[in-house]
Formats: structure tokens, sequence, C-alpha cells
């Protein structure tokens, strides 16, 4: 059973890094080199099927859809990284500072976390775009927003089981204060769940930026987005159907990819945690 | 239990007055004049000025915040500026059709994730067992908007069984109304049931070696009623702790798929609302939708009273 279950989680680690690599791979080739210029449009050649020329077709527009999605693929991580990173670093002080002072500074950032939970993301989302207007910026403010009470959370309760543990007590019995307790012996100690968390956050900020976009509060155009694709695409359906198709496997192979190979770190880096699945 | 009770009513009272303060307080700093919104950007300043005062917007923003939630504990929820209309009405009939298709969503959520994380669970390292946990990754990664376009692509654009958008009403006879909810239903329902799945999973094997799982057994149940009988009520106490949670989300998904179905639901209200600024509205809305998840959180607390009667002892 442990041998198996080895096997599956190294395999959900392999397979989950290929994927991430192969968006990564795209956005970052497309820095330098797409199939067709990405805003390109050529009416003649709109709405056509995958071609020699055009490997995956044509928008409406005209422009080259292969080229469009390894540029969406830019869009989407930088999105992620900055949104997830945003509510990571914010999160993380949060949490780790309720762990370490308890009392009623814990009590404040727990139940601000639960007010946040109450209203629906995707509503804070709009009025937030309501406040900011439309655009990437926005995005990334609300999906990073949502990202502090997960990450507050994951690491006030992480440092709760880590300050009882003997060698804290022989920190502050050498002296150590709080703060440097907590940078030198907590968050090296809760890293590992932290960075598993950051691996799921960030395909949960993928799909939100894709379910932004596509609402037309996100990336607009012409800053090509696949959230943004699929809202066009839908305007099309019945003309060229493989529009709408496209996109959507591109966010499923990224979301598939951070997803797995969060799981194949979590057994990677605790055991623990593995065996207790 | 009324101690229990009342510890979570006072929970949940205090926290929807801190939903309608953060609520208040956002909606305060939008930009965007109400009388303006009315009377037009050509409208004379004078009139404009006359408006604000008669709608109480001069009046000390405390004075306002007292007035809204005064209003709406006495069921006075205002009147729309862009639909004209009372907003108690308006809400009323969007929730008709929110309601129906968050709880057509859930039901199929969990009549899925049920059957395929218990079967899952007792087969546990078969190859049934992994092509359930494979069918489950795919389905967590797949943007619950894309897999409705792609219902629509193939069941009202190909096969042409159901609509591909709008909602006939429910005027229209209950059958035509479900039908325009149908697809709606299952592609919220999918992302959640592949969730729950592997939440189900995982109770029902931790349960499975419980000391009273081999008692259930010894006692003459036969494998599977032991399972269900015994194992799933033990392992409901995660399982509803989820489904708690994944309300808020289905809530949260039906703003989006309400607008990809193009239907006039309160998702659809709140995202019109916003984008029209008719602030009042906006207001009234989102506090709903915060009044509907904290609601339904404080029936998850009850139910764990219910299921595990150690929770009550604990609280």
């Amino acid at each position: 059973m442990m041998g198996s279950s080895r096997g599956a989680s190294t395999a959900s680690l392999w397979v989950g890094g290929g994927l991430v690599g192969v968006v990564i791979a795209a956005a970052l080739v497309s820095l330098a080199w797409t199939p067709h210029p990405p805003t390109a449009m050529a009416l003649s050649e709109r709405l056509q099927g995958p071609s020699a020329v055009h490997w995956l077709g044509t928008d409406h527009f005209g422009r080259d859809v292969a080229t469009l999605l390894m540029a969406g693929a830019r869009t989407s991580i930088v999105v992620g990284v900055i949104a997830v990173g945003l509510g990571f670093v914010i999160g993380v002080a949060l949490g780790v500072l309720a762990a370490a002072r308890r009392g009623w500074l814990d009590e404040l950032v727990m139940r601000l976390c639960d007010i946040t939970f109450a209203l629906p993301a995707v509503l804070s989302a709009i009025l937030l775009t309501a406040w900011l207007g439309p655009g990437p910026a926005t995005a990334i403010v609300a999906i990073g927003v949502f990202n502090i009470p997960v990450f507050a959370r994951i690491a006030r309760g992480a440092a709760l089981t880590i300050w009882p543990r003997e060698f804290i007590l022989a920190a502050r019995v050498a002296g150590k204060g709080a703060f440097r307790i907590t940078l030198e012996h907590v968050l090296p100690n809760i890293a590992s769940v932290l960075l598993v968390q950051a691996t799921i956050q960030f395909a949960i900020a993928i799909l939100a930026e894709a379910a932004l976009s596509y609402l037309g509060i996100g990336t607009q155009p012409p800053a090509p987005s696949w959230g943004r694709m699929l809202n066009e695409a839908q305007t099309f359906m019945y003309l060229a159907p493989g529009l709408a198709v496209y996109p959507g496997l591109a966010i499923v192979i990224a979301v598939l990819g951070l997803n797995l190979l969060g799981d194949g770190l979590r057994d990677a880096l605790d055991p623990r945690l593995a065996r207790g699945r | 239990m009324s101690a229990f009770l009342v510890r979570r009513l006072l929970t949940l009272a205090a926290t929807l007055l801190a939903a309608s303060l953060v609520i208040f307080v956002v909606v305060e700093v939008l930009p965007g004049d109400p009388a303006r919104t009315i009377l037009g950007p050509e409208a004379d300043p004078e009139a404009v000025a006359a408006l604000r005062v008669r709608l109480g917007l001069e009046r000390p923003p405390a004075a306002r915040y007292l007035a809204w939630v005064g209003g709406l504990l006495g069921g006075e929820f205002g009147v729309s500026y862009t639909y004209h209309v009372p907003i108690g009405g308006l809400l009323a009939e969007r929730l008709a059709i929110t309601l129906p298709l968050a709880a057509v969503a859930m039901a199929l959520t969990t009549a899925i994730a049920l059957s395929a994380g218990v079967y899952a669970a007792a087969r546990r390292g078969s190859a049934g067992d992994v092509a359930v946990m494979a069918l489950t990754q795919l389905g967590i990664a797949v943007p619950g908007f894309w897999f409705a376009i792609l219902l629509i692509l193939l069941f009202a654009v190909e096969l042409g069984w159901f609509p591909a958008g709008g909602f006939a009403g429910w005027d229209a006879g209950i059958g035509a109304a479900l039908r325009s909810l149908v697809l709606p239903a299952i592609a919220l329902a999918l992302v959640q049931a592949a969730i729950l799945a592997r939440v189900t999973r995982s109770a029902v094997i931790e349960v499975l070696d419980e000391d009273f799982m081999r008692t259930a057994r010894a006692k003459g149940l036969s494998r599977r009623a032991a399972l269900w009988r015994h194992g799933l009520r033990n392992a409901l106490v995660a399982v509803v702790t989820v489904m708690g949670l994944q309300f808020a989300n289905l809530t949260a998904g039906a703003v989006v798929l309400e607008n990809v179905f193009a239907l006039p639901g309160l998702g659809r209200l709140a995202f019109q609302a916003i984008s029209q600024r008719d602030l009042q509205l906006v207001r009234d809305v989102v506090l709903l939708f915060a009044v509907v998840v904290v609601a339904v959180n404080f029936l998850v607390d009850l139910l764990y009273a219910v299921i595990d009667p150690r929770v009550k002892l604990s609280a």
C-alpha cells in the first residue's frame, strides 16, 4: 500500500510538474516568438479552422488562436503570481503574528477572516471593479485579497502546532523574542505547508482570473486572456465551436498541473500528511 | 442546547452586523452619485442637489447607515434607482431563480459526491478508486463557466434538448422553468461534486478503521449496510462542513453562471446593479448574499449537534 501510494505521489509530481512546465514554457517562448503577432488582425481570414498556417485556426478578428493561447498563458501566470504573492505575504504575516501573540489580536485576525469569507468573492471583485475600473490590476487585487484569509488561517494553524514544541522553549530560554523565534524557527518549519497551499492557491487564482476576464472585468482587450477568449467564443459558438474549446483546455492543463504538483509536493515534503489522507 | 443556540445566534448577528458595515463603507467609497444616476448626465446641478437632499444623501454617513439597517430590519428595502420598483419585490423575484438553481445544484452535488466517495472508499486502491480519483482531479481543474459553454455546445446547439440560455419563467409551467435550470445546475454541481467526493472518500476511509465498524460487522450487518448506516453517518461531520463552505461557493458560482446562461437571477442582478451604479440595490443584494452564506453556516453548526451530540457539550 505504502509503495503504491508513494508511486502515485511521484507520478503526481512528475505529471503536474510537466503540465506546469508546458504552460510556463509557452508563456516564456511567447515573449520572444509566437507563430503570428498576437494582435495582428486579418478579417479576410476570420473564423478559419485549423490549418498549416493557423494550427488551431483563427478567431472572429482573424487572429491566430495558437498565438493567443501562448500569450494568454503569460497573462494568467503574471496575474496568478502577483495575486497569490500578495495574499501570501500579508496572510502569512497576519497568521504567524496571531499565533505568536494570541489573545485579542488572534481573535481579531480570525474574525476578519470570517467576514471576508462571508462575502462572495466574485461579488467583491465586481464591487472592486466599480471602484478601480476593469483591468488586470483589479483582478490581482480582488484575487489577492481573498488569498489573505486563506494563508492567514493556514499559517496560524501550522504555527500553533510549532509553538508548544521543545526547541521553541529552548529558544525562549536562550532569550530570543517572539519575532526572532517566528523568523528563525516557526517559519522554516511551516514553509512546506505554505508552499503546498501556494501551489493550490495559484491554481485557484488562474481559475478566478479566467472567470473575471470572462465577465469582462479582468484583462481588457487587446491583451490576450483565456477567459476573455471564452467570452468572445460564446458569441460565435454556432459558427466556430472550436474557439470555445481550446482556451478551456489551456485552463484545465494549467490548473490540473498545479493541483497535481501541489499533491505531489505535499506527499514529498511531509510524509505524515500523505499517510493521513 | 439553548446556551449553544444562543451563542451561535449571537455570533451570527455579530458577523452580519460586521458584514453590513463593510458593505456600507465599500459602497460609500464607490464613485458615482445616485442622484446623478437617476437624473442622467445632462441634469441641472440644482435639480441634482435637490434630489440629493430628498434621498437623504446629505445626511452624515452614520445616520444613513442606521437608516439603512433600520429599514432592513423593518422589512423596508428601499427603491431601486434603475428599475424604479421596490427592492424587496425585485430581490424576491430574483431569489425565485437563484435559490432553486442552488438547491438543484447542491442536490446533484450531494448525490454524485456521496455515491462516488463511498464507492471509492470501499474499494480503496482498486481500479475503480483510481478512476474516481482521476475524474475528481479533472473535475476540480475544469472552470465551471467553460463546462457550461461545453454543455451548451452539446445539449443546446447540437442536440437541442435544453435552451442555450434565458429563463422561461415560473408562469410558463414548472417543467419549462426547470428545463432552463438543468444545464446551469449541472455546470454548478460539477466542481463542487468533485471536491465533495474527495472529502467523502477520505472521511469514510478514516471511519472504516474504527472499532465500531468492526462491531457493526460482528453483530451481523453486511459490509454494505455497515458502510452506509454507520460509516457514512460518522463521516458526515467532515462532509457537512465542506457542504456548508460549498454552498457559499455555489452562490458565488451562480453569479458567473447566470451570466453564461443569461438567467435573470440574483447574481446577474448584482452584476447589473454594480455596473449601473444602482448603489442602494448593490448594498441590499450583496448583504443578501452574505445573509445566505452566514445562515447556511449557522445551519451547518446546528447540523453538527444533530449528527454528533458531543459537539453540544464542547460548545
